[in-house]
């Protein structure tokens, strides 16, 4: 009643007492106590979850009170799993429970901004009379008003504005942009669908409708293994956390499984107590080696002579010294051992060359169809040359034939013969590279051959396995150089020799070896590794990933229950793919969509392909081809491009509007004539690729949208020269360019741009940096406020998030927010642009059957080599008719396509109609005329959830039968049988906000989702013998390219960190202040998820509140470091401000700075550079890879996030010293100031700027 | 009406109705406005030394002031205390506790105005109210120069005077001409007292009614039984 009368009761307050007078019993008010149960009081509860690139995707109860969202609490209602196998749930972690700070934090947008110098110089063009186009155009044309807002990206200066205006410049900016540049100048980023599908496809349909390049995230973020689709030509596929049960002997490295699976974890300790054995390998002594049996502590980025040490073991072991029956069987049926290869003639003795095809053989062995895609074994039984079936030109041309099915001679199944070595004609000198530091000599190895003839010439061949044996130095009696024993530490691949590298005593190589082999060859395969980013973030981590398959594959592991290679890191599963993709890429309307692998599309435009300091040359072998002699890094991207291997975003140095205009006037009539067109224009000269000339005006992207993403400080590997090149912004960038970097490809500006784009659009519930460096940001909903779907690879489950309170302040969802643009764009196109033709170069694609473009050696159109055939050798050319102004329209409605073509995903079609008419019934139709007049609503954000649905057959039993029996017909085998249990079963998306659906076995992927196994990759490949997407149809050890054999790695092979020499320049600057040298390693780490988390207020509550980085005790005594202190971080890249903290668990050598910790938080400047902060990218610098830009190539072509360059970063090195007064920066911006975008001592770049 | 009236006549009701009535419905209504809003949290060391000094300075001076004060002139006589003996007690004990206060109060005041956590973390009432109790202190301090004088000229009277106005007030009797003759530091001092108990209940002094003196006695473990009756 009464707080106070309540009280009064003074006299009778204890009413008895107990334990001798220690106890009292009272009945006083305890009202206050209400208060903390109202905390967790609510009104209602609603299921979503967390869109962040975790791969978590955890189901969570959100409680709302009061139209505001209380708390989350973790979902415990998942279906459970069968008898003997632990639930999935609880799933969650501190990261996620922290969640709901955000919605109602400082860091919030709540309104559209935007740059005020932008808006007022907008404002003061459209008073002036000018539409939007040509108002933003006045901007742009103008260098000195366009520089106004571009040099103060970076340094605040957003005030509010209304969704009308800002939507007006925005696509006002994007009108303009393909009329002046051409639709390939307008990008967008954004990571991960999974996390958040529908939010993704927003953006991308956007692009796709527009013209625009939906950049690559997975090969960007470095996550992406390439050494997955080089060997299983599948971008990645791994087993559910739940198989790690299933596992009997588990090998770890990399991938800190209880700080970066957290939800996951459990099942690592779990099967610990049904007895499997662990061991781990890492560096420093991280969370996940408390888990261990085994430590093995090798030093950072020596993976690949760990394994292949364990690899040698398990050879010399199971097929020398004793022959396991099942490894060889399985290395016979599913792996490319038996294959037989070409050994080429060097100056030094024989090298490995491609693979024999049916094509190189008289009559081509009676192979009619693509006999130069067709690979061969020796048949032991017969002795005879045969064709296997399932090599990948049975995959095309022909049905029925594309199996692992043993084939069948005379009533017999054949038996490829493994090795050569009691059936040869001659022993030959084999070279085999060695980068190992010191070793320049290549090692020379013998092995068993048989003589053949082949294009009528005597050509000697070996089997992979021969060939395989003699690379990891296993003695075969053969004579010559091998190992004379496991602690023959002169030869490459022993244990000794490892143990020399790593760090890791050899008794413990062999051991682990041994036993991993033995488990597998007594469980059949139940030997798992699990691997991730630790060892993929370097720059030759194909080699780290290589020699870790090499193991699982001798060891019959891949595609067991229990065993195989669990690669985690940002490989979110996009589980309804083939229904997401054409919602997402608006291929219901029109195809194909604009793609860019992101990693060569930052490499060039932010130009640090011209501070390239990695040799090209010292990578190759030295058994390569002279024919890129001088070639640096960036012109192999070149040429890939022009060969039709990777994308390129522009494509050309012309606006491909006017290109088709240009080929209309002069007489071309359809498509074919628009490319022949083209390619009389490329041949003379006329016109060129882009990447020829990256630097000129004409070819910067212009347009970039962000979005669920945080670029520019998270991921943008090389932070600095984004903020300098891309952006025109204050940056740290120590350096000025490296004139020795002009290569032979691409025309040298001696002046390198700077702020190349016009607009960069974040759209973001949170202010981080991508938002700080931004022109405009927009508010969207975050996961509680939005309806979508969330997937992830752990688990089999598909869960939604949910909208559980209105979007707040002004933000809206990511399909509203693109819906709107749209809108006004469609308004502005009208009178713009209209309809118009787009010609997009599309690269020769993975999965589709232009992947047989290149089949025996790599010809270069442009030195005569060969002419220049679209999609042969040049990319694809097509012609997309954009009917700009009904861009709203197709937005908001199914197109027809899909009812008229179908669907189809990994090279199988099937029919949609059924599909195409039930969601007209349940997201209705269309009314308004027009094109889309009639067909289904896109409108809704939960009607394009139920298109994804209805579409995928993962969560539409009937598409996925539909989709098996397409498969079936390729295979000639009946699949059907594992989705026709469940053909009945539909999920909506009321199903999964009412609990956790587990989804359907579908072609899509390689495992199978089933009440007696769990999710493992590879699964369907061994015991359904569907090949895996290679040229071989198996999993390969070896690699035939012509680029992958000059630059040595036809064969896995160790290779050391490339030397970024970033800091020789540094140390001269430093002075001889006492400073350490370190290795930069960037792990996931505890207190966020990349950016996400890191700055919000309980998670910097539990972390050191700020930028902070790990070095060993022993570095930071040697020059006096303690902990807390602050220290700088620095190479010629940048710097960065961080506190130190000094601990045991970190080994010596190494600086640990958790991933993304950004410099919104607590960052004070960087002595150095005189600019604030730094990241943990700002002393990193991307560079790319070679034989990542393969293409046109069976496994070797070009997918979306599926094969390309990646953006590796832990080759860096930084120096670390000691500041005793950090400075804050805290100082008004004058023009002194903003002129001042390079740090002192650096070249003021182009601009001058203006005095304000 | 006069301003004398009104002052002494008519704002010592005010003061202590705001004082009680004003303490109740804050605890009724702004329970969690209810505390002492300590800020040991930004500093400890300086609050350490002032919080001690001022407390044990200005409760011995509350009771000093209302033990002088209340008790009927008849009492003290009765116990054999002349008003001259009275008068030299509270001078010498108000000097004493009244210097601790002060030093308490200043180490306080400055640890408030120039720690800058402490300053962020201070509401404007935090720093008025003590602003105003150490002028009121000085004020009654500057008193004791003047009491001191009344003592060498062998004149209680004021003191008597200043005690029968106070009894005339509590017992409802309000007299304010009871101080016609008095000093105007006195009256000053009055005033800036009275208006303490006025802001009491809009300030942090609310902390002074839960002070809790309970917690020496109870027993280490309170329970309630199962069943209470029901609101």
């Amino acid at each position: 009643m009464s707080h106070f009368l309540d009280r009064l009761n003074f006299f009778k307050k204890v009413k008895s007492h107990f334990s001798n007078g220690h106890g009292a019993v009272t009945n006083e008010d305890r009202q206050w106590e209400d208060a903390y149960r109202n905390r967790w009081r609510f009104d209602k509860v609603v299921r979503s979850t967390h869109g962040v690139n975790c791969t978590g995707s955890c189901s969570w109860n959100i409680h709302v009170k009061n139209g505001l969202v209380a708390f989350e609490m973790q979902a415990t209602d998942y279906p459970r799993t069968r008898p003997d196998m632990p639930n999935h749930e609880p799933r969650g972690c501190p990261r996620g429970a922290s969640f709901s700070w955000y919605l109602y934090s400082p860091l919030r947008v709540k309104h559209p901004l935007i740059r005020e110098r932008l808006v007022e110089m907008y404002r003061a063009e459209r008073e002036s009379g000018k539409d939007p186009v040509e108002a933003w155009a006045a901007i742009q044309e103008d260098a000195a008003k366009r520089q106004r807002y571009t040099a103060v990206r970076g340094l605040g200066g957003f005030v509010r504005v209304d969704w009308e205006e800002v939507t007006e410049i925005i696509a006002a900016a994007n009108v303009y942009t393909i009329k002046k540049h051409g639709p390939d100048r307008i990008a967008g980023f954004s990571p991960i669908p999974a996390m958040s599908m529908i939010s993704y496809a927003a953006g991308s349909r956007y692009l796709s409708l527009i013209g625009g390049a939906c950049l690559s995230f997975y090969d960007w973020y470095c996550d992406l293994p390439p050494a997955s689709p080089q060997t299983w030509g599948e971008q990645t596929d791994v087993p559910e956390a739940a198989d790690w049960y299933n596992s009997t002997y588990l090998i770890v490295a990399g991938a800190n499984l209880p700080m970066t699976r957290t939800p996951d974890a459990h099942f690592y300790s779990e099967v610990r107590y049904k007895g499997a054995k662990v061991v781990v390998v890492s560096p420093d002594y991280a969370e996940n080696v408390k888990f261990a049996d085994l430590w093995m502590p090798a030093k950072q980025g020596t993976d690949a002579a760990l394994f292949l040490a364990m690899g040698h073991v398990a050879l010399k072991e199971f097929y020398i010294e004793k022959q396991d029956p099942y490894f060889e069987e399985y290395a016979r049926a599913y792996t490319d051992l038996p294959l037989l290869v070409m050994l080429d003639e060097s100056p030094d003795g024989a090298v490995p060359g491609r693979f024999v095809r049916a094509s190189d053989f008289d009559q081509s062995l009676h192979e009619s169809n693509n006999p130069e895609w067709k690979t061969v074994v020796i048949d032991e039984n017969s002795n005879e040359v045969i064709v296997p079936n399932g090599s990948i030109g049975f995959r095309w041309g022909e049905e029925g034939h594309w199996n692992l099915q043993p084939k069948k001679l005379g009533g017999q199944e054949s038996k490829p013969r493994l090795s050569l070595i009691f059936d040869k004609d001659d022993v030959a000198e084999v070279i085999f590279p060695d980068f190992q530091s010191g070793h320049d000599q290549p090692m020379k190895r013998r092995v068993p051959v048989k003589k053949l003839q082949l294009n009528g010439k005597e050509v000697q061949v070996a089997t992979v396995f021969d060939l395989q044996m003699a690379q990891y130095g296993i003695d075969r009696g053969l004579g010559g150089e091998c190992a004379k024993g496991y602690d023959d530490a002169a030869i490459p691949n022993t244990p000794a020799w490892a143990e020399k590298i790593t760090g890791v005593k050899q008794a413990d190589i062999i051991r682990t070896g041994r036993e991993f082999a033995d488990n597998a060859s007594k469980t059949m395969g139940k030997s798992m590794v699990i691997l991730g980013a630790g060892i993929n973030h370097w720059y030759h981590n194909d080699m780290n990933y290589r020699a870790i398959m090499n193991l699982l594959h001798m060891c019959g592991c891949v595609g067991q229950s229990g065993g195989g290679w669990s690669h985690y890191v940002g490989q979110e599963k996009l589980r309804p793919q083939a229904g997401w993709a054409p919602v997402a890429f608006a291929l219901d309307w029109q195809k194909p969509p604009r793609h860019m692998n992101g990693t060569s599309f930052f490499y060039f435009h932010t130009d640090q392909w011209r501070y390239e300091t990695v040799d090209a040359e010292a990578l190759l072998a030295s058994s390569a081809s002279d024919t890129y002699k001088g070639y640096n890094l960036a012109d192999y991207n070149v040429v890939s491009q022009r060969l039709g291997w990777l994308p390129s975003a522009p494509h050309f140095n012309k606006n491909p509007i006017e290109i088709v205009k240009e080929a209309e006037a002069a007489g071309a009539t359809d498509e074919k004539g628009v490319a022949d067109y083209l390619v009389a224009k490329l041949k003379s000269g006329d016109i060129a690729f882009a990447a020829e000339d990256i630097d000129a005006p004409e070819n910067h992207p212009r347009n970039l949208f962000v979005w669920r993403a945080n670029l520019i400080g998270a991921s943008a590997k090389g932070h600095e020269y984004f903020l300098k090149h891309l952006l025109g912004a204050q940056n740290g960038v120590m350096q000025d360019v490296l004139p020795d970097a002009q290569g032979k490809e691409i025309k040298w500006h001696k002046e390198a741009p700077i702020a190349k784009l016009d607009l960069l659009v974040d759209i973001n519930f949170r202010l981080n940096s991508t938002g700080a460096y931004s022109d405009i940001v927009l508010p969207t909903a975050t996961w509680y406020e939005k309806n979508d779907l969330n997937t992830t690879d752990m688990h089999p489950f598909i869960h939604p998030l949910t909208q559980a309170v209105d979007p707040g302040w002004e933000s809206k969802s990511d399909w509203q927010i693109f819906k709107t643009i749209a809108k006004r764009f469609s308004e502005l196109a009208e009178k713009h642009l209209g309809s118009q033709k787009d010609l997009v170069a599309l690269p020769i694609l993975h999965d589709t059957p232009v992947e047989l473009a290149q089949p025996l050696g790599v010809q270069d159109w442009k030195k005569g080599e060969c002419e220049p055939v679209p999609g042969k050798t040049l990319p694809v050319l097509k012609v997309v008719k954009r009917d700009f102004a009904d861009t709203y329209k197709k937005f908001t409605a199914l197109g027809p396509l899909l009812k008229e073509q179908g669907n189809n995903i990994k090279g199988i079609d099937w029919n949609t109609e059924k599909e195409y008419e039930h969601l007209k019934e349940i997201c209705y139709t269309i009314q308004e005329e027009g094109i889309s007049q009639g067909m289904p609503s896109l409108e809704d954000d939960i009607n394009v959830c139920e298109t994804i649905l209805a579409l995928a057959p993962e969560t539409n039993g009937e598409v996925a039968v539909k989709s098996w029996k397409a498969l079936s017909q390729k295979t000639g085998i009946d699949h059907t049988h594992l989705a026709l249990p469940r053909e009945d079963d539909k999920i909506t998306f009321r199903d999964i906000k009412a609990q956790p659906r587990k989804i359907i076995t579908a072609p899509t992927w390689s495992g199978i989702e089933s009440e007696k196994v769990s999710y493992n990759a590879g699964y369907t490949n061994i015991h359904e013998r569907i090949p895996f997407r290679t040229l071989t149809g198996r999993a390969q050890f070896y690699q035939d390219h012509q680029w992958m054999r000059d630059f040595g790695e036809g064969f896995c092979t160790y290779r050391p960190a490339v030397d970024m020499k970033s800091t020789e320049e540094m140390k001269r600057k430093l002075d001889g202040k006492p400073h350490l040298r370190l290795n930069w390693i960037t792990p996931h780490g505890k207190w966020g998820i990349h950016s996400t988390y890191h700055d919000n207020l309980r998670m910097l509550t539990l972390s050191r509140g700020g930028p902070h980085i790990w070095v060993s005790e022993n570095d930071a005594n040697s020059i006096g470091l303690e902990d807390n202190d602050w220290v700088e971080v620095l190479n010629i890249n940048g710097a960065a401000m961080v506190r130190v903290i000094v601990s045991q668990r970190v080994p010596d050598g190494m600086a640990l700075m958790y991933h993304a910790q950004e410099k919104n938080v607590n960052a004070p400047g960087s002595e150095t550079t005189g600019k604030r902060g730094g990241i943990h990218n700002s002393v990193t610098r991307v560079t790319v890879k070679p034989t990542h830009m393969i293409g046109g190539y069976a496994q070797l072509s070009y997918g979306f996030n599926y094969y390309g360059t990646v953006g590796s970063q832990r080759d860096e090195y930084v120096l670390v010293h000691k500041i005793d007064n950090p400075g804050w920066l805290e100082k008004p911006l004058t023009a002194e100031r903003e002129h001042a975008l390079n740090p002192e001592g650096v070249p003021q770049a182009a601009y001058s700027i203006e005095q304000d | 009406m006069n301003i004398e009236n009104t002052l002494f006549g008519v704002y010592p009701y005010v003061a202590l109705t705001t004082f009680l009535l004003g303490s109740l419905i804050r605890f009724d209504r702004e329970q969690y406005t209810w505390k002492a809003d300590s800020s040991q949290l930004f500093e400890k060391e300086q609050l350490r030394k002032g919080s001690i000094l001022f407390h044990i300075g200005i409760l011995a001076l509350f009771f000093g002031h209302f033990a002088g004060l209340v008790t009927p002139h008849t009492v003290f006589l009765g116990l054999g205390i002349s008003d001259m003996a009275h008068q030299i007690i509270a001078i010498s004990l108000g000097a004493v506790f009244g210097l601790l206060c002060m030093m308490g109060g200043v180490i306080l005041w400055r640890r408030r105005m120039f720690n800058p956590r402490v300053r962020a973390n201070s509401r404007f009432m935090d720093i008025f109210i003590l602003d105003w109790i150490l002028v009121t202190l000085a004020v009654g301090l500057i008193t004791i120069v003047f009491s001191i004088m009344h003592v060498i000229d062998g004149d209680a009277s004021t003191m008597v005077a200043l005690a029968d106005w106070v009894q005339s007030i509590l017992t409802l009797n309000p007299d304010y001409h009871l101080l016609d003759n008095v000093g105007f530091i006195y009256k000053l001092h009055l005033f800036l007292g009275m208006s303490v108990f006025f802001l009491f209940p809009f300030s942090r002094l609310v902390h002074v009614w839960s002070a809790p003196l309970g917690y020496m006695f109870r027993p280490y473990q309170l329970v309630r039984t199962k069943f209470v009756k029901s609101r």
